[in-house]
């Protein structure tokens, strides 16, 4: 049998990285200070993990503007939907294998 | 066993993320039983204003010689009954909301409540004009159109906030289609929608929900 602890994803160890995935599979397009007053992070804090979501393709960004205001908004792939579950569900497993 | 412990927090992690970034669930039980609270009084002083109206109608040919209009004054204090109870009604549900959020430190104003508004109030502003204009054309259908307006706008907000309150939704509008039956008696029909089923939704979601944590 394959060893669950191997499709646990390292780019979730990251609880922040996690908790931006949980709030974009259910939100379909989310901006940045939506983001930072759910997460309770810090602009820089933030920023930089979004940054390693985006180099991994895991979310998309779509820079715009509301009024003369930049408005940053982000959207998880169908890679990172399914990296997503992939890692649910791999702890789904971990969890009822040491019970 | 630590790893365990690990995986079961980051899974509550996500699930309480995915929760509170869809649903706004600040939303209290006693903002419904204080809507309901108003919505009695309203239906009260709209009881006292009917009556009065009949009253006066013995001797209407009278007053319309001389250029009164009862019918229009009728009109205009129901419209003004209306507004207050909303006031009361939107106060109460301000305030009883935003001292559960304040308990529970959840943000009062982030996109949950934004989304659950906007979802609330379009189809509620539509209905609103529609009963306006009812007032005066076609006073029997007035209630039937707050009760049917009004549920399919709760049903269109629960997507945005607890799901119990898509029950409410639905009794209140078969509630109002049952109404269409007896036009009669839509006061009636307005104040169990309004009043009671308000009250007792809210007492139940208090129950539910905040007994426990208060």
């Amino acid at each position: 049998m394959k060893n669950p602890i191997e499709s646990l994803n390292k780019i979730f160890d990251s609880r922040i990285r996690l908790g931006v995935m949980s709030v974009l599979m259910v939100n379909e397009r989310v901006n940045f200070n939506d983001l930072k007053q759910m997460l309770e992070l810090t602009d820089g804090n933030l920023a930089s993990h979004l940054n390693t979501l985006e180099q991994a393709g895991l979310i998309s960004v779509q820079k715009g503007f509301v009024g003369k205001k930049t408005n940053t908004t982000y959207q998880a792939t169908a890679t990172g939907r399914e990296a997503f579950r992939n890692h649910l569900n791999a702890l789904e497993k971990m969890i009822k294998n040491i019970d | 066993m630590t790893d365990q412990q690990e995986h079961i927090s980051a899974l509550k992690d996500i699930r309480n993320m995915m929760e509170r970034s869809s649903r706004f669930i600040s939303l209290s039980g006693l903002s419904g039983v204080g809507a309901g609270v108003a919505a009695l009084v309203g239906a009260f002083l709209a009881h006292r204003e009917f009556s009065r109206f009949d009253q006066r109608s013995f001797d209407r040919s009278a007053e319309y010689s001389a250029g009164l209009n009862g019918e229009a004054d009728l009109e205009f204090n129901l419209i003004r009954i209306a507004v207050g109870v909303l006031a009361a009604a939107l106060a109460s549900g301000f305030l009883f909301t935003w001292l559960k959020a304040r308990r529970s430190q959840l943000p009062l104003w982030d996109r949950t409540t934004r989304h659950m508004l906007v979802n609330l109030f379009v189809p509620l502003f539509a209905g609103g004009c529609f009963v306006l204009s009812l007032l005066f054309n076609s006073p029997a259908l007035v209630s039937p159109a707050c009760l049917v307006f009004y549920g399919l706008a709760l049903i269109n907000a629960s997507k945005y906030t607890l799901t119990d309150i898509r029950y409410l939704g639905y009794l209140e509008v078969v509630l109002g289609i049952v109404n269409l039956v007896f036009p009669g008696l839509g006061l009636i029909f307005w104040t169990i929608g309004f009043g009671l089923l308000h009250i007792l939704y809210g007492t139940v979601m208090y129950l539910k929900y905040e007994r426990k944590s208060a």
